[in-house]
């Protein structure tokens, strides 16, 4: 019941409404305050967050410099590919996804989570990357949900291309993502996160040159982040490509000759220190590192007896056997001891009350006898004369025992027993006896295999021993970063040691008849006819001793083989080590193959008249060829022979192909060798006219 | 009671001016901050049959339309037989408010629409101004005498049951924008200062025991509530929605980013832009000057109706009114308060901007009752 008649005029007070009304009046200027404080007082700065917001710097991705042999020709290529981040700025529940995020891109929920959990502390802009190489159907995926998952993200990279079958494996290293101790190492400061990294071998040493410079974008994006537009680009700086010392065609030979072998073969030019071919077996696939490699892979390769991430020929540190006989033979021949030094072998001989053996009753023999036949009982007795200090002090001029200064990471410097050593590291005196097993390349000597291959090449070459390296220096490397290179390792590099004429002469005449059939039976495996190959073998005892490989019951001697061609100033050096490869006589013929492959290139490059063409001298040439037919015996028949008719004729010529200064547009229209042939008479009379 | 001819020279033509300006604003930046995002207008396909979705500010131009029909419908309806028929229509409110929790669509985890046939309504956006009405004739039956302690507690079980009606569904912005038809009703019934300070102790320690008990309120309610005071603590939660707002209003500027040139709304970071955050977009697009022109819209609308709350014939017209401007004022405070982050984010429309049929009627309805009342002024 509404009682209207009563209400009827009153009002309401004035004075109330009045209050409202300025109560009203000043609720508006504080809403009219606020929105001064936001859009006039603090418009610049929300300016910039509204930027921020949308607007996202992606990274363009530089991509890596590829890797030549020596004659060009590829070995490390790219490929496009996609990587999957995960930037949690752009999306407010990451955690509830990752189920869906795992699922969706095959990805392990645990490993994805323990991913995230490193980069917890990283600012929440940083994209995490939490898969790369992603598949079409992995894309797909990500497309499909870009309105759940904004939080997903990709990214084109170029991804390596190795060899296949681990190929050069070790020479060339892998590359990985960066990791979290790396970052925190001031070597990597200009790494970020999710980099791309060299993680061994060239790749590892170069990395800097390797990878060029990541550019990035300015890409405008919605609160989903979806891509709506670009605003500027900064382009990315290609990594630079590098031309690499090794000869395929070496490195093949040298792999398929080692064959199953656990071992490694290093070939190496002594006369500038070009690595020709490098070879560590076991080997691994560099490609399952380029994609993040995962658990149960890298476990299988860390714990594998063989060490197949390790590279053997720099790292292997093994007792360098009767190889070390060419060693003890220059320091005795520069001391005077071994000339005129002559051993009654008779299967071995007494040192320091202990009995030492040899392998046969070699009898009255010297220096140039005792080489070939490597007989221990000659080379106990020369050690015993020349003493520790004396043998450390020409093995440490000769390089063993510290690094070569290969341009390779993680080198290992090796063992070479001396008084000061023993006192440095076990504090107590050498024990003179330990010297006769030195001697023949026993005890506690230890060598790699690269080290053994440039002290034997730098004796051949007459005392001048080269550093070691993988990349070609002729290429546009700074000046820096060679100098960097080469500062890694102090005290190594080029270096000359005055031999006596003699001393040199007896060694490698020595080392040649080693290889030479029916003389001394030690290295004949190695023979090729034809060619002036010297070398040496060795058998190493595995014993004990700071020797690392006897796991598996392994007690099988380790096969050494180093070789030369020519025996004197030799153009390549070949080491060859079998762990466990039991006799010497093993590696050299590993050695032989690889000797066999380089002359035949070598013979083959030597008579190709286009090489030599370019030398702009007349070049000689066989051909065959036939009088013309005189005119009146075409009568006696239409189907007459060109043998009977015709007399052949067979001879040189030398033939001036004339210089190759017009090649440029001969060589871009008929690019293939038959067509350049073909064209080469065509240039003749060009150069006459 | 005497039958007047009531003339539409009555009729309050500037009041309607500038509430149709207003419209128009909303429309077009319905249109603008919905451009590009997913909420804009697309075809599609019904079998072979092409359809239009029609955009938001089609729809809210159909609904303001509806809107002014409406108004004009109610403005010819004497509003005392208004005041007669509420208790009724109250009664109908509180049925329809438990149906809603009993029988309603669940949409985002509340209990707010009730479906009959194809239309959809939200009972507690009308049962605002059956409560003004009601207030209106609570208090004006009162005769502006002064309260007691049992008028003042039978007006807080008038508008108490609703609104904890409403709460429980959850909606809790809607709830609340019953609390100012009350205080209006109160503040102009006559309730006097001493029983004023002991109610606002009361409500108090009811609103701090209600928040710590941790019953009343479900955790999100809670978060929404608390975010706006430091939107960065939580960056990626609550407070994402206001600091979104926040960087739409201040990186509007002075003058603007220009229509449809907000990067805000067109990058879709600015939350439900054609609706609760209509204010921001306006704002990012029209900078300091256009969100000041509104705001003084809004002012001059809530002047013009308190001066016909003035000349109102008689208190219960004056009480209805002043329910009107008691809630417009609250929203338009708590909304642009909330985009500028002085409020928390509790989902309150703005009257005649943001988008919504239920919300548009309302307000024409009430506009058209409080139209009734000052055609009414010389009846009598």
């Amino acid at each position: 019941m509404y009682h209207g008649g009563t209400t009827r005029g009153e009002k309401l007070p004035t004075l109330k409404l009045a209050v409202v009304q300025y109560g009203i009046l000043l609720i508006m200027l504080a809403l009219a305050a606020g929105l001064w404080r936001l859009q006039v007082l603090g418009a610049e700065n929300f300016r910039q967050l509204a930027e921020q917001n949308r607007i996202r710097k992606e990274p363009v991705m530089a991509g890596r410099g590829k890797l030549f042999d020596r004659e060009n020709r590829l070995i490390v290529d790219n490929y496009p590919s996609v990587s999957c981040y995960l930037v949690r700025e752009q999306n407010r529940n990451v955690d509830n996804d990752l189920p869906l995020i795992a699922r969706g891109l095959n990805l392990d929920l645990e490993q994805l989570r323990a991913t995230l959990r490193r980069y917890r502390a990283r600012p929440i802009y940083e994209p995490i990357p939490i898969k790369q190489d992603i598949t079409s159907d992995e894309q797909a995926f990500i497309e499909a949900h870009l309105g759940e998952l904004p939080e997903l993200e990709t990214i084109d990279v170029e991804r390596r291309l190795y060899p296949r079958d681990g190929f050069a494996a070790h020479l060339i290293g892998y590359v990985g993502e960066v990791s979290e101790e790396m970052l925190n190492d001031t070597h990597y400061a200009a790494y970020s996160p999710g980099d791309i990294v060299g993680k061994a071998g060239v790749e590892q040493t170069y990395d800097q040159l390797l990878r060029g410079e990541d550019g990035s974008r300015d890409v405008i994006v919605d609160s989903h982040g979806r891509e709506v537009g670009y605003l500027r680009t900064q382009h990315a700086k290609p990594g630079q490509d590098l031309k690499l010392t090794i000869d395929i065609d070496l490195q093949r030979t040298a792999e398929l000759a080692l064959g199953d072998a656990n071992g490694a073969v290093v070939a190496m030019d002594p006369r500038n220190g070009e690595i020709l071919a490098l070879v560590s077996h076991p080997s691994y696939d560099p490609n399952a590192f380029a994609v993040r490699i995962n658990h149960a892979d890298w476990d299988k390769l860390i714990t594998n007896p063989n060490h197949p991430l390790m590279n053997k020929a720099i790292q292997d540190q093994l007792a360098p056997g009767s190889t070390f006989k060419i060693i003890m033979s220059a320091a005795g021949l520069q001391e005077g001891v071994a000339q005129n030094m002559r051993v009654n072998c008779q299967g071995g001989a007494d040192f320091y009350g202990r009995f030492f053996h040899c392998d046969h009753h070699h009898g009255v023999l010297g220096i140039s006898d005792a080489i070939p036949e490597s007989c221990d009982t000659f080379f106990y007795t020369l050690a015993q004369k020349l003493g520790i200090d004396t043998i450390a002090k020409y093995a440490t001029e000769f390089g063993l025992g510290q690094k070569t200064g290969i341009d390779l990471p993680n080198e290992m410097a090796g063992i070479m027993p001396s008084t000061q050593w023993e006192m440095k590291n076990y504090h107590q005196r050498y024990y003179p006896g330990n010297t006769i097993s030195v001697g023949i390349g026993q005890g506690e000597t230890q060598v790699t295999p690269l080290q053994l291959a440039r002290a034997l090449g730098g004796i051949a070459s007459n005392g001048h021993f080269v550093r070691p390296h993988v990349v070609m220096p002729d290429q546009n490397i700074p000046a820096e970063f060679r100098q960097a290179v080469q500062d890694s390792f102090p005290g190594s590099g080029d270096k000359d040691v005055p031999l006596n004429p003699d001393t040199w002469m007896i060694i490698t005449d020595g080392m040649a008849a080693a290889t030479t059939p029916g003389l001394y039976h030690t290295a004949e495996a190695a023979h090729i006819e034809g060619v002036d190959f010297a070398g040496k073998t060795g058998t190493a005892q595995v014993v004990g001793g700071g020797d690392t490989h006897t796991k598996g019951g392994a007690k099988t001697p380790n096969s050494w083989f180093v070789g030369m061609v020519p025996r004197r100033n030799p153009e390549i050096v070949i080491a060859v080590l079998q762990e466990h490869g039991d006799w010497g006589s093993y590696s050299a013929h590993v050695a032989a193959q690889m000797i066999v492959t380089y002359v035949n290139k070598k013979r083959m490059r030597d008579h190709n008249v286009l090489d030599q063409a370019s030398l702009g001298k007349p070049v000689e040439m066989g051909a065959v060829w036939s009088d013309p037919v005189p005119a009146g015996r075409r009568r006696h028949g239409a189907a007459s022979l060109p043998g009977q008719d015709s007399v052949l004729h067979a001879g040189h010529f030398m033939v001036d192909p004339g210089p190759l200064t017009p090649a440029r547009n001969v060589a871009s229209s008929l690019p293939s060798l038959p067509a350049w042939l073909l064209a080469l008479p065509l240039r003749f009379k060009e150069g006459q006219t | 009671m005497t039958r007047r001819f009531l003339s539409f020279r009555d009729f309050d033509w500037p009041l309607l001016g500038m509430v149709l300006v207003l419209c128009t604003i909303s429309v077009f930046e319905i249109y603008s901050a919905t451009l590009h995002t997913k909420y804009a207008a697309y075809d599609y396909y019904a079998g072979s049959i092409h359809l239009k979705q029609m955009g938001f500010h089609t729809k809210q131009i159909f609904w303001i339309s509806g809107g002014l029909v409406a108004m004009f419908f109610f403005s010819k309806i004497d509003y005392h037989k208004l005041i007669d028929f509420v208790p009724w229509a109250y009664g109908v409110s509180l049925l329809a408010l438990v149906a809603v929790k009993l029988v309603g669509h669940k949409v985002l985890g509340a209990r707010r629409w009730i479906s009959m046939g194809p239309v959809h309504f939200q009972p507690s956006e009308w049962v605002k101004l059956i409560l003004i009405l009601i207030v209106a004739r609570y208090f004006a039956n009162l005769g502006g005498r002064n309260l007691t302690w049992r008028d003042i507690f039978k007006s807080l079980l008038l508008v108490g049951v609703p609104m904890v009606l409403v709460l429980v569904q959850p909606d809790l912005g809607t709830a609340l924008t019953y609390l100012p038809i009350l205080v209006a009703g109160l503040f102009l019934g006559g309730i006097n200062i001493r029983q004023a300070l002991v109610l606002l102790v009361c409500a108090t320690v009811l609103i701090v025991g209600a928040w710590s008990s941790g019953k009343v309120l479900k955790p999100y309610q809670k978060a929404r509530l608390t975010s706006f005071i430091n939107p960065d603590n939580d960056p990626k939660g609550t407070g994402y929605q206001l600091r979104q707002s926040l960087i739409a209003v201040g990186s509007g500027g002075v003058w603007g980013k220009g229509m449809a040139k907000g990067t805000q709304t067109q990058g879709d970071f600015l939350p439900i832009p054609h609706a609760d955050f209509i204010f921001a977009a306006f704002g990012e697009e029209h900078g300091f000057v256009g969100a000041l022109l509104v705001l003084l819209l809004y002012f001059f609308i809530l002047m013009r109706l308190i001066q016909n709350a003035q000349t109102a014939a008689d208190l219960s017209g004056s009480l209805i009114i002043m329910g009107l401007v008691a809630v417009l004022t609250f929203q338009i405070a708590v909304n642009v308060g909330m985009v500028i982050g002085f409020m928390p984010v509790t989902g309150i429309p703005l009257p005649l901007m943001s988008y919504g049929g239920s919300s548009v009627l309302f307000t024409f309805l009430a506009l058209g009752v409080a139209m009734n009342v000052r055609m009414r002024r010389f009846v009598n």
